[in-house]
């Protein structure tokens, strides 16, 4: 049903029509999101769809730029005193939305909240908890002291928005919906929340940063891929996020819209079940007999597994070019990110070549699984995948599903090779080698995404110095060496970076940004 | 009537509890809602806590009976997505989708079973092949692409209508409703229209059918002989006697409308309860979807109970005592 509608949603776009005159007054903005934001409580949910919009309202201590780069928020600057001491000095002359003036006492109480949101799904406390004592040498110069060394300190407070002491204090989830306690310090304030239909706010015009173009915007939870473009051709709304990938080229030849686009922080790849060393599930011998051990665990066949999909083709005719073949867990202008590892060529007969040196001479056969609403095309990625692996000499199957029933299942191990994507919200490869690929060991937060069980001590080794390194360019430089260890060893199959795109009525241009938020804040008139 | 409502009343219930149980079974058979909900980089003890915190850590009986000690206090549960009580983002939608189902069924009945006469009377005529012709495409058409059609030349080409959204709306008896505003006209049309196309169809069908079925009659050719007015015995004769089954299937349809309007709210991004049931699935939001259906069965209760109502006024033969103890 679904595909039926991106497909009518392309016939649409096809449609040799001049929008109508958009119907916006001055200075006032509509914007078309694809995902319901789940509350206006910024500790409630830790979901990029929320993150994104409350940064409207609220900001944290650190925030980010285009490129991920972090960059003062309601901290001017920070440092490492020592590898278990943070000192933060905080923007003087900051008031909330309220008028009350921020201070440290306000990043105390938030913090002090975070853990403790009832029914929260996904908790921020995962970024606060490294903290274990907290001290304020006065109103704007704050200490942190940690039990452990942890660098990432800066960018995990990055996603903690700040809220005044006595909203912290007392604030009920649904105290912020209601827009009760809806304060802030952001460019913009809380007018209205409607779930699963608009989030309205006007300009805060006390606002710190400087004056914003807009006094009034109203995000629209346009979910459904076609009424989002449809939006956007009747001058219903003046931006749309997430084009489909089927309307893009309509947009772009149709002089009355702007399309805006880059690489974004989300890889697509595959893991390779290698939890046990005998079998696998879903992979036996092209005559349904099973294998004598694991094919997974060789990383000869990973390799030909990964040097046998044609990145170039997934991204030029399936994606329509909106997307970037990927060697690694970020495109390489990230922190941590090694140049010196390229997208694996395409090479069918290599594959084979090394197939048959690991004992496959005559291929395997397995089935791919991966899901079919979550990521953009994602189940003609797999099946593509399926076709490319045909050529190498293995017979592979397609089964894809959507995601409520995918994500169980691929952490219970039930699958062999699996399709998934990763976000990477802190900008920085080392977060995600240690979610994606450090052995598994959940009590440390090592390896908690690492569905394959994918394990490789000498990799570890390095991962877990460079966590500990305070120095930023040496660990840089730590995090390159294990993700070449790791990327050459295949622990994964990176297969393309997507390209995010968004599109706005003509004289609005917007500046697009590597972690996939939609904000009003980078919405610009391009002049008259 | 009153051992036919209180016997009405245990069926329900027992419909409600089973459908309760099987709903609850299925989700959980789906998978496992912390897996969407929790950020992926947490760690287990985060993920510990949340699996806690939306008490999916007990057993799946156990947490069934949790949820209908808790229902027979009139508590559905609160949402794992939004932690707003699952019963309050229910009715803060359904009132946008009763509206347009409402809306949607007065055009299929208004437009529809006068067609549907006209056909019935004249079937060889132009006029009445025409009518029949169109209920064609009003059946085959799939409802998305009209939605779509209609919002390209509605709202795109000619930039009459907006293309979603409900507009401005008003109180009436505390319920906010859109059909009193002419932005709310505005908004509602296209999808009220389009929810309707296929209703009209089959009421158009079913009323010729009816129609060309009871003026071979004998009352009706009696009628006639007896020098009645056409206007009498088409009026009387005629449509009352083929009213029940109209009825019975605008009852049963009315249900539907209310319950999967989906497609429809989701093509004009119409705020009401289909859209919310469908992403509670996706999302795996177990509070949410058996609250729904909990409230979509009770509205196919009640419309059942109406529609045998309207039985016993339209056809006196009919008495719902004995009905129900025929049963």
């Amino acid at each position: 049903m679904l595909r039926m509608l991106h497909a009518v949603a392309a016939l649409l776009a096809l449609a040799l029509v001049p929008a109508a005159q958009a119907a916006q007054k001055e200075r006032e903005v509509s914007i078309g999101l694809q995902a319901a934001i789940t509350s206006i409580d910024p500790h409630y949910h830790n979901l990029s769809p929320n993150n994104s919009l409350l940064l409207h309202i609220f900001e944290p201590l650190v925030k980010r730029d285009a490129n991920q780069k972090m960059i003062p928020g309601l901290a001017t600057s920070w440092r490492a005193i020592d590898d278990l001491t943070w000192e933060f000095k905080l923007r003087k002359g900051v008031k909330f939305h309220d008028g009350t003036p921020f201070t440290a006492e306000d990043v105390v109480a938030t913090y002090k909240r975070v853990p403790n949101v009832p029914n929260s799904p996904s908790s921020f406390a995962t970024f606060t908890k490294p903290i274990v004592e907290t001290r304020i040498v006065d109103p704007y110069t704050i200490i942190f002291k940690t039990a452990a060394p942890h660098v990432l300190l800066p960018s995990d407070l990055g996603s903690v928005y700040i809220v005044p002491k006595a909203i912290a204090e007392k604030a009920t989830t649904e105290d912020f919906n209601s827009g009760k306690a809806a304060i802030g310090t952001g460019p913009y304030k809380f007018v209205e929340y409607v779930p699963n239909q608009r989030v309205v706010m006007k300009a805060n015009y006390g606002y710190w940063g400087g004056e914003e173009p807009w006094d009034k915007v109203t995000f629209k939870i346009l979910t459904n891929a076609a009424a989002r473009v449809a939006a956007l051709l009747s001058g219903d709304v003046q931006m749309i996020e997430t084009v489909p990938t089927s309307d893009i080229a309509k947009l772009s030849s149709d002089k009355n819209f702007n399309l805006a686009d880059k690489v974004s922080n989300r890889v697509i790849y595959v893991h390779l079940n290698q939890r046990d060393d005998k079998t696998v599930p879903f992979v036996t011998a092209k005559d349904g007999k099973p294998l004598d051990r694991n094919p997974f665990k060789d990383v000869r066949v990973r390799k030909a597994l990964s040097m046998a999909i044609n990145r170039e083709a997934i991204a030029d005719r399936i994606m329509e070019k909106k997307a970037v073949p990927a060697a690694q867990l970020l495109p390489d202008f990230f922190y941590g990110t090694s140049k010196k590892l390229k997208p694996p060529k395409y090479d069918p007969e290599g594959a084979k070549k090394l197939l048959a040196e690991a004992g496959y001479p005559n291929g395997f056969a397995m089935t791919i699984h991966g899901t079919n609403n979550r990521y953009i095309n994602d189940d003609k990625i797999a099946q593509a995948i399926a076709q490319f692996y045909s050529r190498a000499g293995i017979d592979a199957k397609v089964e894809t599903m959507p995601s409520s029933v995918y994500f169980t299942r691929a952490t219970k191990g039930d699958f062999g090779y699996m399709i998934l994507g990763w976000g990477t919200e802190s900008g920085e490869q080392g977060s995600s080698l240690r979610s994606l690929l450090a052995t598994y060991d959940p009590a440390k937060g090592m390896g908690v995404t690492n569905r394959a069980r994918y394990s490789n001590p000498e990799f570890d080794k390095v991962l877990n110095d460079a966590l500990v390194t305070m120095d930023d360019k040496k660990r840089e430089a730590q995090i390159q060496h294990a993700a070449e260890i790791v990327m050459n060893d295949v622990g994964l199959i990176p297969i393309h970076y997507e390209v995010s795109t968004w599109a706005t009525v003509k004289g609005l241009k917007y500046t697009p940004r590597t972690d996939q938020y939609t904000l009003a804040t980078e919405l610009k008139p391009t002049g008259k | 009537m009153l051992a036919f409502t209180i016997r009405r009343l245990g069926q329900s219930l027992l419909v409600l509890l089973v459908m309760s149980f099987l709903v609850f079974l299925g989700v959980y058979a789906i998978g496992n809602p912390v897996e969407l909900l929790v950020n992926p980089q947490a760690d287990a003890i985060e993920r510990a806590r949340a699996t806690a915190a939306l008490g999916l850590d007990k057993p799946m009986l156990e947490q069934y009976w949790v949820f209908l000690s808790r229902a027979a206090h009139g508590d559905l549960g609160r949402s794992f997505v939004f932690n707003i009580p699952a019963i309050q983002l229910i009715l803060d939608k359904l009132p946008a989708t009763l509206e347009l189902a409402f809306c949607a069924m007065v055009i299929a009945v208004t437009i529809g079973i006068p067609l549907g006469l006209v056909a019935g009377l004249k079937p060889n005529s132009f006029i009445g092949r025409a009518i029949m012709a169109g209920s064609i495409f009003g059946f085959s058409l799939p409802s998305f692409w009209v939605g779509l059609v209609l919002i390209m030349v509605f709202s795109v080409q000619l930039g009459w209508l907006p293309p979603n959204g409900r507009g401005e709306t008003v109180m009436l008896l505390g319920i906010p409703v859109s059909f009193l505003t002419l932005d709310g006209l505005r908004h509602i049309a296209m999808p009220a229209v389009n929810l309707a196309l296929f209703k009209l169809s089959l009421l158009v069908r079913l009323t010729r059918g009816s129609t060309r079925e009871a003026v071979l009659q004998d009352y009706v050719k009696f009628a006639r002989a007896k020098g009645l007015s056409q206007r009498r015995v088409v009026g009387v004769h005629v449509l009352k006697n083929i009213l029940i089954p109209i009825v019975t299937v605008i009852g049963l349809e009315l249900g539907s409308v209310i319950a999967f309007a989906i497609i429809t709210e989701s093509i004009f991004a119409w705020p009401g309860s289909g859209k919310l049931l469908i992403d509670s699935i996706n999302q795996l939001d177990r509070p949410v979807i058996v609250a729904y259906l909990l409230v979509i069965v009770t509205i196919f209760i009640g419309i059942n109970f109406v529609v045998d109502v309207l039985y016993s006024v339209l056809d006196p033969r009919v008495r719902l005592g004995a009905a129900a103890a025929a049963h």
